[in-house]
């Protein structure tokens, strides 16, 4: 471990990309996002890379594409109103598979709202904002230090799926400077690009799967040929019109993520051996929700918390379990409800599932959800 | 045992900086901080709050519940921010000549930081600073020390000089 560092959720957000190894950062800075923007400007002419601050958000998320494709790990970091400018350019990133890493540091929308309050309002912006059918990969810390680690993965599995993912922070962790310890960098795992196997002799053809479904397209200027397009292709990268070309095409953007998707879930269980409710909470709500929760225990309310860091794809499977086991289900949100419709799609039933919207700028107090809780039981200990 | 402390003003005067200092010295001496803030969309007015809580138990919720300490370098983050204070055991500080109106409240110290800042250290620009000198002498959270290490690190260097005098001149307020 490295010394230990009063670091704020942004520093560490941009010290992780880094760590995994971008070295390119294109975009327009935006609250509460802007901190990670200055970080990259400081830290990456000194390491050989480039910072580069655009006219937009849209221009910086085309510049990031651009950089990717020529062989450089990239991010683009930016709050709603600059994650929707970006939204038409993500779902290029989904379907020419091009690996890039969109920060969205949540703020109260809609359009310019409230810019330096928290907010979880972007969970489904970010899931469906781009039309057509894609899968998407977004990843939500709660502390500064799981905000270093979650940049390093984000990277990472951009560049191992070849795939936009966000990582969907809030202005609570964002904003928030705590006492961290980040790893060594001999300690950190960094996936690395992903080139081709085979020569053009040998029939190499750009977008041909590998046994993990994702191809290995050449980055530019590598020897290679290869056409880019947000047309649906074949192996070669030119477009087809082919009806069975387009559904295995689909299929298979889909299906190189859901064949990982229990590698790439991750989530906490609080309390959980004994409990008889569940509160499921995320990003830097969660932190009040354990607070709270504890508080509930030590008035003997049966209680437990299910902290999902992985947001999409989402975590059927610990949803599912814990709505077997509990009585009911508890979801906090700084939002007017939006990842409580998917605990209650994956609970099917199997218990009731409320939700504790706030939407007015302020984070909960533990006292609200715990009165949340307390709702949920009925006084029942 | 956790502190909470609550520095306010306006966008500009610098409670964010003095807040992660005083976080920093916190952290220096092995507690666990959390520092956050919250203000308006301007980059200067406004209405500024930064908040800092210490612990030696890894902290969860990061905004305070109810402050030990706050400190308000106008009247109007005096008469928002000094509300939730603890009426039997908390502490308002107050900037003697930007806060004339005083909130009724048992325990209030008035220290003229601004003046102090501007007259004896020769800019209004430190009044943060002297601010900060204040606070580790009334919370005992941090010594003096460590609030020193913490502003040779955290201020520009030319400025190194002019914030411990700063610092000092607030220290020796109270």
């Amino acid at each position: 471990m490295t010394e230990m560092k009063l670091m704020q959720g942004n520093e560490a957000c941009a010290a992780g990309a880094i760590a995994a190894g971008v070295r390119f950062f294109g975009g327009y800075p935006i609250t509460p996002s802007t901190e990670i923007a200055e970080t990259m400007a400081k830290k990456l002419p000194a390491l050989g890379g480039c910072f580069i601050q655009m006219e937009d958000e849209i221009s910086g998320m085309g510049v990031v594409l651009g950089a990717s494709l020529a062989g450089r790990k990239v991010l683009t970091a930016t709050s709603g109103p600059g994650f929707s400018l970006k939204q038409e350019l993500i779902g290029y990133a989904a379907c020419a598979e091009i690996p890039v890493v969109i920060v969205d540091v949540q703020r109260v929308g809609p359009s310019t709202g409230q810019p330096t309050s928290p907010s979880q309002g972007d969970v489904m912006q970010v899931r469906w904002g781009t039309h057509g059918d894609h899968p998407m990969i977004a990843l939500s810390p709660w502390t500064v230090r799981e905000t270093f680690d979650a940049a390093v993965m984000a990277v990472n599995y951009a560049e191992r799926f070849r795939t936009p993912v966000i990582l969907l922070m809030d202005e609570i962790v964002g904003h928030l400077r705590e006492n961290v310890q980040l790893p060594n960098a001999s300690d950190i795992t960094v996936y690395p690009r992903r080139r081709p196997t085979k020569s053009r002799a040998a029939g190499y053809q750009p977008y041909e799967p590998e046994q993990d479904m994702v191809p290995n397209p050449a980055d530019f200027g590598t020897g290679y040929r290869i056409h880019v397009t947000g047309l649906i292709h074949d192996y070669t990268g030119f477009p087809s019109g082919s009806p069975v070309v387009t559904e295995k095409f689909i299929d298979r953007l889909h299906r190189k993520i859901a064949i990982a998707q229990d590698e790439i879930t991750h989530y906490d269980e609080f309390f959980m051996e004994d409990a008889e409710y569940a509160v499921v909470s995320y990003g830097g709500v969660a932190r009040t929700a354990y607070e709270a929760v504890r508080k509930a225990r030590a008035k003997g309310l049966k209680v437990g918390m299910i902290r999902l860091m992985t947001i999409w794809p989402f975590a059927n499977k610990i949803i599912e379990q814990t709505a077997e086991k509990v009585r009911a289900i508890l979801v906090p949100e700084l939002n007017y409800g939006q990842l409580k419709y998917e605990v209650e799609r994956a609970a099917a039933g199997r218990c009731p599932v409320s939700l504790l919207a706030k939407y007015n700028t302020l984070l909960f107090t533990p006292d609200e959800i715990v009165d949340g809780i307390e709702n949920l039981t009925g006084g029942r200990i | 045992m956790m502190k909470q402390l609550r520095l306010s003003g306006s966008g500009g005067q610098g409670v964010i900086t003095a807040a992660i200092i005083f976080a920093e010295a916190a952290m220096r001496e092995g507690r666990q901080v959390v520092q956050s803030q919250s203000y308006g969309p301007e980059a200067r007015g406004g209405a500024s709050k930064a908040e800092v809580i210490i612990d030696d138990a890894p902290i969860y919720h990061p905004k305070i519940i109810v402050p030990d300490i706050v400190l308000s370098l106008t009247q109007k983050a005096a008469d928002n921010y000094y509300g939730d204070l603890d009426r039997n055991k908390g502490i308002l500080i107050v900037d003697e000549d930007l806060v004339p109106d005083i909130p009724d409240f048992p325990r209030v110290i008035k220290v003229p930081v601004t003046r102090i800042a501007s007259e004896q250290v020769g800019k209004m620009l430190f009044t943060n600073i002297v601010a900060l000198g204040v606070l580790v002498k009334i919370s005992k959270i941090v010594s003096i020390d460590s609030a020193r290490a913490s502003v040779q690190k955290r201020v520009p260097p030319h400025t190194v000089e002019q914030n411990m005098k700063a610092l000092e001149l607030g220290y020796n307020a109270v």
